[in-house]
């Protein structure tokens, strides 16, 4: 399959990209291109020109921050898996990036790109919503609460670029997804975790058109941080998807199973 | 439309591509290096992994232009002189392929599990497999191929 036409460019600095993409008619960034490149295979996109910030040194960095751990935009999948700051820091955010796609995905995708994207079946938005991580980009900071919103959309304006993430080091923190099986996209999966501060929150991505989190699961598991206390708590199936891979009841039943497998991970 | 340079199983190229050009058209039809294969083309099947830099990519989910600078290996780039690579070996000897299709992805998905991970269980090499996609007769041979290749392999490194 071959995409449209476009001008391939490649940026050496944020500042650059910002430039580049101004300039361009309809620009795109590309960073690992895992789901851009098929969706311009499909001809679903159009870009007039494709801004390469995936050689951008200032955004491919690992580092350990007081009670926070900051990770670049352009850090790949396979780079967060097997980082030796994130496994000691937030165990269960190398985790999920270990369970996106396949090793070569992994080799390519990149967490800005993931988090930009906001696809309803992404991993990493249950991480940064879950963990209430804070976004930066090249114009501000966002929080996580406030960044997701819909389904492909965000806080984020035109030409704005993520920058890096910083994700807050949990107390107890976990992820567990049931993946299609034959994408690996969540069906439904949750992030748990407990703050420093004492306060819960619990993440769902790929049940609904975009990440959410469970105000009555965060409740009942600041009383009792047990998978029996979220057992008896069901999301409303009328805000879920509904698809060829599963309705939005078989979704509602998962999100409670997924929410327990965690607690019991984390616990 | 521009001139592309790069690093093509040690030998430098620099071959005129337009820009939406992907890796895998640009190796096979430009390069005529037909190992790697297009089986889906959606990214999900895995016969068209190379090594980009040493990692294994889907090369129909980039743009040759993305690798130009770049230093890549095919399924061709691996035997040296005359000799098959272990993990070539390995399926060889393992019956690791029935039509043979999808087998350049799986030798090069199996080469960089084994740079990364050495000596695998077998649930790590199933696990490590989700991206490559076999039609003919399952993974157990793949498996048991790969297997027995890591364990070549790390024998080979205590050797020398």
């Amino acid at each position: 399959m071959i995409t449209y036409p476009f001008t391939y460019k490649r940026a050496r600095s944020v500042a650059e990209a910002e430039a580049l993409l101004k300039a361009a008619p309809d620009g795109k960034l590309l960073a690992g291109g895992q789901t851009l490149i098929a969706a311009m295979k499909m001809r679903l996109a159009n870009p007039s020109d494709l801004i390469d910030i995936s050689g951008i040194e200032e955004l491919r960095h690992v580092r350990a921050s007081g009670d926070a751990v900051v990770i670049g935009a352009g850090t790949t999948h396979y780079e967060v898996a097997s980082s030796a700051v994130v496994a000691k820091a937030v165990p269960a955010l190398a985790h999920l990036a270990s369970l996106i796609g396949d090793p070569a995905v992994r080799h390519k995708g990149t967490l800005g790109g993931s988090v930009a994207n906001n696809d309803p079946a992404a991993d990493y938005p249950a991480a940064v919503l879950g963990l209430g991580a804070t976004i930066r980009t090249s114009r501000r900071a966002i929080a996580a609460d406030d960044f997701f919103q819909g389904m492909f959309a965000t806080a984020l304006e035109d030409g704005e670029i993520v920058t890096e993430i910083s994700f807050p080091v949990p107390q107890k923190a976990a992820y567990r997804k049931f993946p299609n099986p034959a994408s690996r996209y969540a069906m439904a999966g949750a992030f748990v975790a407990r703050l420093k501060d004492g306060s819960i929150r619990v993440a769902i991505t790929g049940a609904a058109p975009c990440v959410f989190r469970v105000p009555e699961m965060e409740a009942a598991l600041a009383k009792s941080f047990t998978p029996e206390a979220v057992a008896g708590i069901a999301v409303d199936a009328a805000a879920l998807n509904s698809d060829i891979h599963g309705s939005a009841e078989y979704r509602a039943h998962l999100v409670t199973v997924m929410a327990k497998r965690a607690v019991a991970d984390a616990a | 439309m521009a001139v592309l340079s790069m690093t093509v199983n040690g030998k430098e190229v620099s071959t005129e591509a337009e820009d939406r050009t992907l890796l895998v058209n640009f190796l096979r039809e430009q390069l005529r290096l037909t190992g790697t294969h297009i089986g889906c083309d959606t990214s999900q099947c895995g016969a068209c992994v190379v090594h980009v830099d040493g990692k294994a990519v889907k090369a129909c989910s980039m743009f040759a232009a993305q690798a130009e600078g770049a230093r890549v290996t095919t399924i061709e780039g691996l035997a040296k002189d005359g000799k098959l690579h272990p993990v070539q070996e390995a399926f060889r000897d393992n019956h690791g392929l029935q039509c043979g299709f999808c087998t350049p992805g799986m030798i090069m998905t199996a080469v960089d599990m084994i740079r990364r991970n050495g000596v695998m269980d077998r649930d790590t090499i199933r696990h490590e497999l989700e991206g490559n996609i076999c039609r003919c007769t399952g993974y157990v041979n793949i498996v048991t191929a790969i297997e027995d290749a890591a364990k070549r392999m790390t024998a080979g490194e205590k050797a020398a």
